[in-house]
């Protein structure tokens, strides 16, 4: 298990892919990964890393994508207050901010 | 980010050098501190960031920023290539540190029993001086023979090494504190060594007596820089 997302990142960019970044940078109660945990997406659709317990890497995966095509970073925010907690919320009641880059 | 951005980030990490990447939230501009071209409210968050080991996001010159600290991994020592620590190396390879094992007994320190683990066969004291441990070190000693390791832990007590864990039982550490006390070391200073090493959790197995140790190695790692 590669535990350095950094080099995952560059290993894919350098292999041809369309890269972003997912860093979680603000936690608040119960979320299951501390700031710092990345995520890495490539347009073809490849993960590796975490942001979160696995509830949410989906939605995080779609917005790297609309990064990768626009080159706009996002800050990203998900917690129970969101209406669709279910859907894209942390089940363990914890809230997340997680910024998302396109390795260019 | 940028290549350049990736590139000295991935430099100044393959050299060891604590950096913070910086990213500004609201537009994703992004600066490695320190830097003399940054704010001097920047870099000294940022030095703060790295002595505490904290990823953290910060509003500083009006603007939310993330710090990333890029640390250095935590140097973890073990002196005794012997059963417990083919346990133990494997785990501790789990928790991203950078890892070291010393015995002079050459049959014991092989790459066949610890592979891709940087193996020293000097003797215990004059390792301990190669490596000069710092106060993101930790040193392990498990071969129970005093020849080995009580000059592991006459150096590592003269370092600022964060965690000193000694394996062997209660008679066993009696007596070795008792060796180092005639060495010259004061009651203060033996009390940093952890003996019996490792959290109480009733472990019987080479794994399980490993895991006790990572345990108890853990909590100090947490502490480093919170005191």
């Amino acid at each position: 298990m590669n535990t350095d997302m950094l080099s995952v990142a560059a290993a894919w960019k350098a292999a041809g892919e369309d890269v972003a970044i997912a860093t979680v940078t603000e936690t608040w109660g119960s979320s299951p990964r501390p700031t710092g945990s990345q995520l890495v997406v490539t347009k073809s659709g490849k993960l590796e890393g975490s942001v979160s317990g696995g509830c949410i890497e989906g939605a995080v995966a779609e917005a790297a994508v609309r990064t990768i095509e626009s080159g706009v970073p996002q800050l990203l925010d998900f917690g129970v207050s969101n209406e669709q907690a279910w859907e894209v919320g942390l089940a363990c009641g914890g809230k997340v901010k997680v910024f998302v880059e396109r390795l260019a | 980010m940028t290549p350049e951005t990736l590139a000295a980030l991935t430099e100044a990490r393959a050299a060891k050098r604590p950096v913070v990447l910086a990213t500004r939230l609201t537009d994703g501009v992004q600066l490695l501190l320190p830097s003399d071209a940054a704010s001097p409210d920047l870099n000294a968050a940022a030095l703060r960031a790295l002595d505490r080991d904290e990823n953290a996001t910060k509003e500083i010159d009006g603007a939310a920023w993330f710090l990333h600290a890029y640390a250095p991994p935590v140097r973890l020592v073990i002196v005794g290539a012997v059963h417990i620590a083919q346990s133990l190396v494997p785990m501790a390879a789990h928790l991203g540190v950078s890892l070291t094992v010393v015995d002079p007994r050459r049959s014991f320190a092989t790459e066949d029993r610890f592979p891709n683990v940087t193996l020293m066969d000097d003797w215990p004291d004059e390792a301990m001086d190669k490596i000069a441990p710092d106060a993101r070190t930790a040193i392990i000693t498990l071969t129970h023979d005093p020849k080995l390791d009580d000059p592991a832990l006459d150096r590592a007590l003269k370092s600022e090494a964060f965690y000193i864990g000694s394996l062997g039982s209660k008679k066993t550490h009696a007596a070795r504190l008792a060796r180092l006390t005639a060495l010259g070391h004061d009651e203060a200073a033996l009390a940093r060594i952890k003996g019996p090493v490792g959290l109480d959790i009733g472990a019987i197995t080479a794994p399980e007596i490993a895991l006790s140790i990572l345990a108890e190695f853990i909590v100090y790692r947490r502490r480093l820089g919170k005191a």
